[in-house]
């Protein structure tokens, strides 16, 4: 996805002058030294201060830029936490956060380079918008429609290639799920990689009989409630799958909205609550609980719950 | 150097009076608040907002106007008392200082109030915030400044230096730091909590321009300000030693003012020392 991104940078900064690029020495991991190399005077190198660089991104929004904000998504929403919520969402500043290598796409480097619940830092912060990019397709909409959007924004980018789900014709909304397939036994949420993975698990469940409507939020803040509503109201079990914590992230905000408003069987799948290792991305969300095979399970528990 | 008028840093002198005085009634009224660091503050906001930096309370978003960043967010109250008296706001509305509902917030907050700047309250921000509103101003082709007020504890924060680093890097010019100089913080003097000597030093060699001044002259404030502004390939620093609590004797150089509402005797004790040093300055 971060070749796309790369490109998505550039494309979009072409189009507005105002906008600014800045990186904390992973310039060429994110891809945004192709953007620094065309725009070398928008682009901007702040070195191994992540903190820092928040908060320049801060200053230049501040001063009528729309800044892009890259480094690893941990330490984006870890080292940086403070200068986040408090110069960013406090202050309502309009800098867009990209957190690179998000989940485990940054397999091999190991837990220190993976970032597993910066969903759930992110979303608890307030006047942020959270979004997880199913494809490179859709990341690249996303990126001019963060662009254009007014308020602080935190987006996912993985750094591996991700199966392709939608095409140029996919119309994308902030704040708007999407309905991938229909279903009237149980739906399935999912969010980043794991959309993929759950058409997959629904082709499954088909196969024993099961009809699983398949739902791809990519804007875990703010909810589509509406369309996570209907689902539990409609089909009266869930499942819920992210490259992510099960702690506070895509499933925590199921469970927050639906155990208040219509509590259904809810099935969270995710990463548990454990740090990872250093092995193949695929491996890795196989052994952490990610599988298709889990969501599979875990509709099937949900299934039998149901009243 | 340049020539200051002695009317001028009379006038300006007084002021700065005029603002203790705002201070004290306003904590004294709230019951909480940062005296010490507002006390300690009141010339270099009083040189800065009266005088050196370009703004108009008639136009808080005029494109062009300097950027003053209150990096040090506890001395909220002397910007209030500042931005009060330029006209953003009335005098009385100071005394809600903290109130429920209140636009004058316990620290800065520039989504509730006229003339604020940036949000500030946790420490270390003003610095990095300060590159990125030079860098824009840079890239724009403006002539606006940016001006920082940090702490002397303030300056124990690592994202402090790496914003001083990354000002340097850019050759920020158009950037100034004030370091508020007062030699104290909440648990006690800032050469036992975290020692920052020697701090001209340090400044110099993350590649800033370093003058040290005393910062209730008035007359020296003014004229390192106006060299600051010359220098053009880097960024600029100005040590302004200073005392916490100045102005009122039984608070000046005394950490425990650093957030202490005053009693009613402190209260009466303290403005009867403040008018009689603004009448006799």
């Amino acid at each position: 996805m971060r070749d796309a991104y790369g490109e998505a940078l550039l494309e979009y900064g072409t189009i507005n002058p105002n906008m600014v690029v800045l990186d904390a020495d992973i310039s060429s991991s994110t891809r945004t030294s192709n953007f620094g190399n065309r725009f070398p005077k928008r682009f901007f190198n702040l070195g191994i201060a992540e903190a820092g660089m928040v908060d320049v991104a801060v200053g230049l929004a501040l001063g009528g830029k729309v800044p892009f904000v890259n480094t690893f998504a941990s330490l984006l929403t870890l080292r940086a936490a403070e200068q986040v919520r408090t110069c960013v969402a406090y202050a309502r500043t309009n800098v867009k956060l990209m957190g690179h290598h998000a989940g485990l796409s940054d397999s091999f480097d190991g837990p220190t380079h993976h970032s597993v619940f910066d969903l759930s830092v992110m979303r608890s912060m307030p006047n942020m918008t959270v979004i997880v990019p199913t494809d490179s397709v859709e990341m690249r909409k996303m990126v001019l429609l963060v662009a254009e959007y007014d308020g602080p924004v935190y987006m996912r980018i993985n750094r591996e290639e991700v199966p392709i789900l939608s095409d140029e014709r996919h119309e994308v909304e902030i704040g708007k799920g999407v309905r991938l397939l229909d279903g009237d036994d149980i739906t399935i949420i999912g969010t980043g990689i794991m959309v993929s993975r759950c058409l997959e698990a629904a082709e499954e469940l088909a196969a024993r009989g099961i009809s699983a409507r398949v739902l791809e939020i990519h804007t875990l803040k703010p909810l589509d409630d509406q369309m996570v509503m209907a689902a539990a109201q409609e089909t009266g079990a869930l499942v819920t799958a992210e490259e992510h914590s099960i702690i506070g992230g895509l499933g925590g905000a199921v469970a927050e909205l639906t155990t208040a408003r219509y509590p259904v069987p809810l099935e969270r799948v995710g990463i548990g609550d454990t740090f990872a290792e250093s092995g193949p991305y695929p491996d890795l969300l196989d052994r952490y609980g990610m599988g298709v095979t889990n969501i599979v399970e875990k509709a099937a528990s949900a299934l039998s719950r149901k009243r | 150097m340049s020539n200051h008028p002695e009317a001028l840093v009379q006038k300006l002198s007084k002021l700065a009076y005029d603002l203790r005085l705002d201070v004290i009634r306003m904590v004294y009224t709230a019951g909480s608040g940062h005296i010490g660091g507002s006390m300690s503050a009141a010339e270099i906001v009083t040189a800065l907002m009266f005088h050196h930096l370009r703004i108009d309370p008639k136009q808080p978003n005029w494109p062009d106007r300097d950027r003053f960043l209150l990096s040090k967010g506890h001395a909220a109250p002397v910007l209030y008392a500042a931005l009060a008296h330029l006209g953003f706001f009335s005098i009385e509305e100071l005394e809600t200082l903290r109130r429920l509902d209140s636009r004058l917030q316990g620290h800065p907050d520039r989504l509730r109030t006229p003339g604020v700047e940036m949000t500030s309250g946790f420490l270390g921000h003003g610095i990095a915030i300060g590159v990125g509103l030079a860098l824009a101003a840079r890239l724009d082709g403006a002539r606006w400044k940016v001006c920082v007020l940090v702490g002397d504890g303030e300056i124990q924060a690592g994202v402090i230096w790496e914003g001083a680093m990354a000002a340097a890097k850019f050759k920020l010019g158009n950037l100034t730091t004030i370091v508020d100089y007062n030699h104290m913080q909440l648990d006690g003097p800032v050469d036992e909590i975290m020692p920052v000597e020697p701090l001209g030093d340090k400044w110099r060699s993350f590649g800033w321009r370093v003058r040290e001044i005393n910062g209730h002259n008035m007359r020296q404030i003014l004229e390192a300000l106006d060299e600051a502004d010359q220098v053009q390939d880097r960024p600029s620093v100005i040590l302004a030693h200073t005392t916490k609590g100045k102005g009122v004797s039984f608070m000046e150089g005394e950490h425990r003012w650093h957030s202490r509402a005053p009693t009613k005797d402190e209260y009466s004790r303290a403005v009867s020392e403040l008018e009689w040093k603004r009448d006799n300055a």
